[in-house]
């Protein structure tokens, strides 16, 4: 097994892509020269040059489009955003053209383009930078949105989202660049549950598939679903409930679209008890259609209602503790296991 | 109807030497344009066509002359009133027609609709209706262009509408950047819906100003000529074709782009449902006195090339293919309630579901010619 970080393993996913694919370039803020404002495109420049990698200036709009009519015409771009929160000033590339050129022509002009970048709470960065996307965006047909938690998740998911045919944006985290580097705090916990993706010569050409939901940690009393960063927080609130006796099972869906719901109801109905957890605010959130979903295929095996933890429904606050607070964090996922499960 | 006659002797502004079969197939595309465009207006009175539906009378001469400049093989991408872009590129009237009729048989299978005209055999990569949303799709298609390092140049076309948008004007740094083999072209025909230009745009006695502001070359065209059109898209396309940029890893070369000012003017309202209060009769009576047909057909009599009976047969093919188009639409199966669910996902449920293979239709449409 390899330890690489998260940061290292998106890097991977996209080396490996352009090596075998001549029509996939990387373009974005500070991407080449600067060698990635986060450090995952690091060293990327020097192997493939500056014709696929390319740093593009603070134009979101255009490049983001740019990425479009290039795949339109058969380039595989990958986009990158150095936050999603400055995708919104692309939202008609984005959501407009990206999305509905297959359907509008009639179905023949795809758009197979990666659009990637932080999502969600940096560290203090107010509410203009702390987007979370993921509620706003799963909702548009013809998107698909995977939110790798992990360094073995983050590689597998992007390497399919490359080589996807449809626009595919991947939802990552600044909090979670540096898991799985030692020293992290995540770090015994990535060793222990192999968090790392495997070698090439375990396999060859390692992908995750869309649509396939990891039991992060299985259990019997209670299930858990959280993508993203807040699977961290998920299993940490498991791995205090389990001092109360609280059997956790944490099912990270992987892919908000397409959604595998199938084996999150499968969770729900042998433990019946479920916890839902988004990073996003709570009106018409992906944790409240996960919620729907729930109740519409497995109504008849809940032993209680279904309980939401979500970002709090405010702007992102500057202040740290006021920031550590809103996010649905481990305090707010215990609270609820044991408000949910206190008839089990 | 507007007569398309030789009274109107209006000579051309360019001095040409185009072969005769040339300068008859630009002319029939203009005919084909102007009479599909009777025919577009009468099934949208009649409620066959539905939705927003922008008329291109008066500005033929711009789609023909600048597709007529170019190669086969160059990608065109434009705005919502893109019939006339989509006919002049070769799209086959009756597929233009079936798409605003709704019906399965048009280019876009009935999902796009008026404003939404795609055609990739043709490399016609779609009317846009968000204003300015295309021009970094453009840029993207002459970004594609540079990195496959192919022999072609993007041509993206909008209304002066567009300039006042933010994404036109990132699409023209990123050209200029990187010396992208592009043309963004303004049909200016004065209004973006019902503002005048000067109320709109700044400078808009000088759009040069917006070229020098990205260093980029800027050309002006007579829009309603469609000879001097295509001169000045022949010189621009040829300086930017092929253009390639160092800041991209490779031998800076070519022209790059240009922004060319296409001075034009539509006849008809914004769309079917102006009522033009914000213009007068004259106005427009003046700017028919320079139609773009008339004027071709004047050129070619008085320079004996062709005669008034080449002509008024050349004008009933183009009656005919208008008609037959609207018989072809009309009598086109609807499209079925099952085309809701396809198209949404090249790949429907992600890799392990992978179906595979175009959409039947697209099939259908492609050797459908």
């Amino acid at each position: 097994m390899q330890t690489i970080q998260y940061r290292e393993a998106l890097r991977e996913a996209m080396q490996e892509e352009m090596r075998r694919d001549e029509r996939v370039f990387l373009m974005g803020e500070e991407v080449a020269q600067y060698n990635g404002a986060y450090k995952v495109s690091q060293g990327m420049l020097d192997e493939f040059g500056p014709r696929r990698i390319v740093d593009s200036p603070i134009s979101e709009t255009g490049f983001s489009g740019l990425g479009i009519g290039a795949a339109m015409y058969g380039l595989r771009p990958i986009i990158e955003f150095m936050s999603w929160s400055f995708c919104l000033v692309a939202a008609d590339q984005i959501i407009n053209n990206a999305p509905k050129m297959l359907y509008m022509s009639g179905g023949q002009f795809g758009c197979p383009a990666v659009f990637r970048g932080n999502n969600g709470a940096g560290g203090q960065l107010g509410s203009t930078h702390s987007w979370c996307v993921e509620s706003m965006f799963s909702s548009v047909p013809g998107l698909k949105v995977a939110i790798p938690s992990t360094p073995r998740d983050a590689k597998g998911l992007l390497k399919t989202a490359i080589r996807d045919e449809d626009p595919v944006f991947n939802l990552e985290s600044e909090r979670m660049l540096g898991l799985g580097a030692r020293g992290d705090k995540d770090f015994s916990r990535y060793i222990k549950d192999t968090w790392a993706p495997p070698t090439a010569r375990e396999v060859e050409d390692f992908t995750i598939p869309f649509g396939v939901a990891d039991i992060k940690k299985p259990g019997k009393d209670v299930t858990i679903v959280a993508a993203g960063r807040p699977v961290h927080f998920a299993l940490d609130a498991a791995e205090e409930l389990e001092k109360e006796g609280i059997d956790c099972e944490v099912i990270d869906p992987r892919t908000y679209r397409p959604l595998d719901i199938d084996t999150i109801v499968k969770s729900v109905k042998k433990t019946n008890y479920c916890v839902v957890v988004d990073q996003s605010w709570p009106f018409a959130s992906v944790g409240a259609e996960i919620a729907a979903q729930v109740y519409e295929h497995a109504m008849d095996y809940l032993d209680n209602k279904v309980i939401r933890v979500n970002n709090d429904d405010v702007p992102a606050p500057y202040n740290r503790t006021l920031e550590q607070e809103m996010l649905p964090n481990t305090r707010k996922i215990i609270e609820a296991v044991r408000a949910v499960t206190y008839n089990a | 109807m507007t007569p398309i006659t030789t009274e109107d002797k209006v000579k051309p502004t360019a001095k040409n030497s185009l072969p005769k079969p040339k300068l008859m197939d630009m002319l029939y595309q203009m005919m084909l344009i102007r009479r599909f465009e009777e025919r577009t207006m009468q099934a949208y009175q009649q409620a066959k066509i539905g939705g927003f539906c922008h008329i291109y009378i008066g500005q033929e001469a711009t789609a023909v002359g600048a597709v007529a400049a170019l190669h086969d093989e160059d990608p065109i991408i434009t705005a919502y009133r893109d019939h006339g872009h989509a006919l002049a590129r070769g799209m086959h009237p009756n597929y233009c027609m079936a798409e605003m009729y709704g019906k399965v048989t048009g280019c876009a299978k009935g999902k796009g609709g008026s404003m939404h005209m795609f055609d990739k055999p043709h490399h016609m990569y779609g009317g846009h209706a968000i204003v300015g949303g295309q021009c970094p799709l453009g840029v993207g298609l002459a970004f594609a262009i540079q990195y496959e390092k192919k022999n072609n140049v993007a041509v993206c076309f909008f209304g002066d509408g567009a300039i006042n948008q933010g994404a036109f004007h990132e699409a023209m740094n990123l050209a200029a950047i990187w010396n992208l083999p592009i043309l963004f072209v303004v049909e200016n025909n004065g209004y973006s819906m019902g503002t005048a230009i000067h109320r709109g745009t700044a400078a808009a006695d000088n759009l040069g100003a917006k070229a020098a502001a990205y260093g980029m070359r800027y050309a002006e065209c007579d829009g309603m000529d469609v000879l001097d059109t295509y001169k000045v898209f022949k010189r621009e396309a040829d300086l930017a074709r092929g253009s390639t940029s160092d800041q991209l890893g490779l031998e800076q070369k070519g022209g790059g782009p240009c922004f060319i000012n296409a001075k034009t003017y539509r006849y008809q309202g914004h769309s079917m449902s102006d009522p033009q209060k914000y213009r007068s009769k004259d106005e427009v009576n003046d700017k028919k006195d320079k139609d773009c047909i008339n004027t071709l057909v004047g050129y070619l009599v008085e320079n004996k090339l062709a005669t008034q009976d080449e002509i008024d047969a050349l004008d009933k093919k183009a009656k005919d293919a208008s008609r037959d188009a609207v018989t072809y639409a009309e009598e086109s199966p609807d499209l079925p309630l099952s085309e809701m669910f396809t198209d949404i996902y090249a790949q429907p449920y992600g890799p392990p579901f992978v179906k595979g293979g175009l959409p039947k239709m697209l099939t259908d449409n492609n050797s459908g010619e």
